[in-house]
């Protein structure tokens, strides 16, 4: 907040990236004294003493402890301001995003695909609204990417097997590069793409004008019935299968006698390895889908079930 | 000192030799204690992961053989303790037994081992060669026998340096033996311990868990 | 001359290969790590004229990769690591303390030969079609994906391994149990303090490399998937199992250059090391520390936040005994009597780039930058700040130190002094420029890259070339001055070490009676004062 009140600052295109760029200042400047100092001395010390430069050289410091101790605790009085400052923004970027408008994004060699709720998809692009924060849920179909926005200052691997969440927010409308910034194989450098900035109302406008889709949801409403979910987990099946709906973002019990929320790791883990985590008072009956579907496949069946989160079973 | 020209000259005498040979050794089994280490750590990452899976792994492992083994592995280093603590030219008939019998030993306990290994064969139990199980923790089963293998692997191959070691040292003392063998001896037995410490955690980390609760 | 040294025995091929003499074996490594310098050399080299240009215009992008790979795996593991150990530490170790060689001279012998090992099947991957994973091996990229000789590559970093625990086993023993008479640990010139830290590293963190090789090799030989994720494996427990290796790797490298340095800065200063204790027990700060830092490297993995906290104190930590050095090392400055002969010149080039190489290690431990910076040129020019502009210019300080002693012979001051000032120049105009690369957000490992990065790579490039003459230039005149050099005395920098009592080049058991220490180390100010003060 009291970044507008330094003359001569730009602010930056985000509050994060202002706020990042604001402790690269002051890392900077710490940096050029520090440097200064020690050039000055340098310096100074090297001509001064030069050997054959007649100057006084008596009363040499012998006794160095409190010089030691002085440099020692100077150094790291400065160095735990600068963690602490580090640190605070840190959990500031990294927090845990709220649920806004969520876009799926799928790394593989060597391409991002981005998934907005609608449906729109696109390939190493990514358009979003600005001023308006955006929940990222990034997945890796092979090795490990890196979701890197450089003027965002912000970054995220994105390692297979696992969902990552990242929270991005833009205030001015514009094209931003998107690096892949983790190596991943031979065109790792053509792995890259543009995030588009748009003011809302030409962002609405965009949405509409992609190519019609339907909803992930519905998408992942087909899969469910395509890939036999429904079968089990419909209303009135043969098999006892725990229901879904309203089951997202709740603490769901288990059979251990621990619970867990039933967030997107959750989903994704249940449908992969679905005996690690069973469902109180269910049996361990339902089969693993891992390799027999992709992760755009995956996100499709998390946003269904996330759909019925409203619902009441 | 009629040995004195033995000594290498970095050294100042043969109490300087052994002195800096047993440090070396002692550096050496740091070094050893890191890889082990680093293994056993990886173990444990994945065993917090998979309690269940680990567990039933366990559960298919031979634990007649293993202990068995653990008793073979400890009988052998008491005679080495044994033949460390009564060296003197004198007795290095007796030393070049307790050697033999202590090699001999290893060498049941590699058979053992191998004899295990062929019944897991037989189990389809052996990854990336023919792991088949069904179940609901084949992911944590097959972790842990990559892990048992890999661990046993390395611990085995130590197994068959040491046995190397024993052996070597056995023909020293019988053809001739002196004082100055007695370092050489000392090390081997450091190491002996060392590998033979190192199955008592292996032992426990992989025939135990999952045993008290099924 | 009619005394005999160790190079003058005896010359037949043998007398070299299955020699035990500690200085000899110091040749051998000598010879290889220029041989590896100039292979890691012209492979940097390589992608310093293809990034002149945005575009792909020298190689294809899995020939680039391949480069980089190769650059990052021949510097790291058959250079920076074994340089000053295995050169200028096997040379000096027992010179320094007064003994006649290290406590175990065939297992120094036996290192080299395994090195060797390794550094030909790391050849043979690299000749049979070369490796693209980048030297830090990542799964389950090498594991399942990269068809390129992974396991060789990773076997002959495996073998080289053991040459480094063989090495860092025969410092510890010797330094600590064939000290000369009255040699005290407090007598110790610091280069063995620092050599000692190291030597602890390598004995403590080189087999958990080889564990995590071995784990990655078995998970890409048998299709197991130990880190592979579709079975439950953890891709990141594969980063931490590395990480905890190759920081402390860092530090085997950074801490021998920082030795060299105490002895450089002390010698052309005529004045003892300022604040020697504090000087020695932040080479072993740093030892221990180091091992607790690595997590630094994943803030942006999804590891856990409290984590990222824990590792980003640590690494602020570790950076204190550091600064405290280059402190010490300034004030050993004041009021000394400076000579500005080469090896000084490295010093002092050692002593900015590694306070630049240091602060910007700051920008790195500081969480929130790091999510910026990390893995872009922020930290390509950070590590070749600390790893070039550090290591390799204390190596050639120390080079230069200690080239009379090794062979007897004066190189031409003249053409050292040129070399030490272009190479200064040439590496920051090389590596300035990525730093500022890497602020603006270029990711490292791109073969390709957007058009507005070309002007401060082509600056970059430029330096280079330069950076490339700067380095072949020690080759010609040491060279030289090895076979048509003056030659010189016994103590030609007029220095107190025990390396420097005896003959240039020493005799093959280094001393002909045992050396007695009575005095603390760098006792320059007798002499200093003893010297009328011409001008």
């Amino acid at each position: 907040m009291w970044r507008q009140w330094i003359p001569f600052w730009q602010p930056g295109l985000s509050t994060h990236s202002g706020d990042v760029d604001l402790l690269f200042a002051g890392l900077l400047i710490v940096s050029a004294l520090v440097i200064g100092l020690l050039f000055f001395l340098l310096t100074l010390f090297c001509t001064r003493y030069r050997a054959g430069n007649q100057t006084d050289r008596d009363h040499r410091v012998k006794k160095s402890w409190h010089w030691e101790v002085s440099w020692t605790a100077a150094s790291f009085v400065c160095f735990l301001g600068l963690f602490i400052w580090g640190a605070s923004v840190y959990f500031q970027i990294y927090r845990t995003p709220a649920d806004e408008h969520d876009v799926f994004v799928v790394a593989k060699q060597w391409m991002w695909k981005t998934q907005h709720p609608g449906g729109q998809s696109e390939i190493d692009a990514l358009h979003i609204p600005i001023k308006r924060p955006v929940r990222l849920v990034m997945a890796s179909q092979d090795v490990i990417h890196s979701f890197f926005i450089p003027a965002l200052r912000l970054k995220h691997d994105v390692v297979p097997g696992r969902y990552q969440d990242l929270e991005i927010e833009v205030d001015k409308p514009g094209h931003y590069h998107l690096f892949c910034a983790e190596y991943c194989g031979t065109d790792h450098s053509g792995m890259i793409g543009e995030v588009v900035a748009m003011e809302p109302s030409d962002f609405s406008n965009w949405l509409t004008q992609q190519a019609p889709s339907s909803p992930l949801a519905s998408e992942g409403s087909q899969l469910f019935r395509e890939l036999g979910c429904s079968g089990c987990h419909g209303n009135g099946s043969a098999v006892r299968a725990p229901p879904l709906e309203g089951v997202y973002g709740k603490p769901v019990p288990l059979s251990d006698g621990t619970t867990v929320i039933a967030d997107d790791k959750y989903i994704r883990d249940s449908i992969l390895m679905p005996r690690s985590q069973v469902v109180a008072s269910y049996q361990p009956v339902m089969p693993s889908f891992e390799g027999k579907i992709s992760e755009d496949q995956l996100l499709r069946l998390v946003a269904y079930i996330k759909s019925l989160a409203g619902h009441q079973s | 000192m009629p040995e004195s020209s033995a000594v290498a000259p970095q050294y100042a005498s043969i109490p300087h030799r052994d002195h800096t040979a047993e440090l070396g050794m002692w550096v050496f089994i740091a070094t050893e204690v890191l890889l082990f280490g680093g293994l056993i750590l990886a173990y444990l990452v994945y065993r917090h992961a998979f309690p269940q899976g680990f567990a039933a792994g366990s559960r298919h492992t031979e634990i007649v053989i293993g202990t068995a083994n653990t008793a073979v592995l400890l009988t052998s280093s008491f005679l080495v303790a044994w033949a460390v603590e009564i060296f003197s030219p004198a007795t290095s008939k007796i030393v070049t037994w307790l050697l033999v019998g202590a090699a001999c030993l290893g060498l049941v306990f590699i058979a053992l081992k191998a004899l295990e290994y062929s019944g897991e064969y037989d189990e389809h139990l052996v990854p990336g060669i023919n792991f088949q199980f069904a179940g609901p923790k084949a992911n944590g089963v097959q972790l842990f026998f990559i892990f048992y293998f890999i661990a046993t692997a390395i611990h085995a191959l130590h197994m068959l340096i040491g046995i190397g070691l024993l052996i070597t040292l056995a023909i020293i003392c019988r053809r001739a033996s002196t004082k100055r063998h007695h370092t050489a001896l000392h090390s081997a037995a450091l190491y002996w311990h060392f590998v033979d410490v190192v199955w008592i955690f292996l032992f426990a980390l992989i025939y135990l868990p999952g045993r008290s609760t099924s | 001359m009619s005394e005999k040294n160790y190079l003058t025995t005896d010359f037949t091929l043998r007398s070299w290969f299955l020699t035990t003499d500690h200085k000899r074996i110091a040749i051998l490594y000598f010879a290889s790590l220029i041989f590896f310098f100039f292979v890691g050399g012209a492979a940097a080299t390589a992608i310093r004229i293809e990034l002149a240009t945005p575009q792909a215009d020298l190689v294809s992008s899995d020939v680039y990769n391949r480069l980089f790979t190769m650059h990052g795996i021949i510097m790291v593991w058959f250079f920076l690591i074994p340089s000053i150990p295995n050169t200028l530490g096997n040379f000096i170790v027992p010179l320094m303390i007064g003994a006649r060689d290290l406590a175990f001279p065939r297992l120094n012998l036996m290192s080299w030969y395994v090195f060797m090992l390794g550094g030909c099947v790391t050849l043979f991957a690299i000749l049979a079609g070369g490796i693209d994973t980048g030297w830090t091996f990542y799964t389950p990229f090498s594991t399942l994906y990269s068809n390129s000789y992974v396991i060789v590559a990773a076997a002959g970093v495996f073998i080289a391994g053991f040459s480094s625990i063989l090495t860092g086993l025969n410092f510890i023993v010797t330094i600590h149990r064939l000290r000369a008479p009255g040699l005290t640990w407090y007598r110790l010139p610091l280069f063995l303090w620092s050599l000692y830290a190291t030597s602890v590293i390598l004995v403590l963190a080189t087999p958990v490399l080889a564990i995590t090789l071995l784990l990655m090799a078995t998970e890409r030989f048998f299709g197991v998937g130990i880190f592979d994720p579709r079975i439950g494996g953890d891709p990141l427990l594969f980063q931490h199992l590395f990480w905890f290796y190759s920081h402390p790797a860092v530090y085997i490298m950074i801490l021998p250059g920082m030795g060299v340095i105490n002895e450089l800065v002390s010698c052309f200063s005529r004045k003892e090391v300022f604040g020697y204790k504090f000087v020695a027990w932040c080479s072993l700060a740093i030892a221990a520390v180091g091992f607790l830092v690595w997590g630094h490297h994943m803030f942006v993995s999804g590891q856990s936040l409290v984590a990222s906290l824990v590792f980003s104190f640590m690494s602020f930590i570790v950076a204190v005994p550091s600064a405290i050095k280059v402190f010490n090392w300034t004030a050993t400055l004041h009021k000394g009597s400076i000579h500005f002969d080469a090896p000084m010149l490295y010093a002092l080039a050692f002593i900015g780039l590694f306070t630049i190489g240091g602060l910007t290690g700051l920008f790195l431990a500081c969480l929130a930058y790091d999510v910026h910076a990390t893995d872009t040129y922020f930290v390509v020019a950070h590590f070749h700040y600390i790893m070039v502009g550090g290591m390799v210019t204390a190596y050639f300080g120390g080079l230069h130190y200690w080239w009379p002693k090794i062979t007897g012979r004066l190189y031409s001051e003249y053409w050292a002094r040129t070399a030490a000032v272009l190479i200064f120049f040439g590496f920051n105009l090389t590596f300035f420029p990525q730093i500022i690369l890497g602020a603006e957000g270029m990711p490292r490992r791109y073969h390709v890259y957007p058009p507005e990065f070309q002007v401060w790579n082509v600056l970059s490039s430029g330096g280079a070339a330069i950076l490339a003459v700067a380095y072949l230039m020690p080759l010609f005149y040491l060279g030289y001055s090895a076979f048509f050099g003056k030659r010189a005395p016994a103590n030609p920098w007029d220095a107190p070490g025990l390396e420097w009592q005896t003959s240039s080049p020493p005799p093959e058991f280094n001393f002909e009676t045992q050396p007695v220490v009575t005095r603390e180390p760098y006792q320059y100010n007798e002499r200093f004062e003893a010297e009328p003060q011409n001008a």
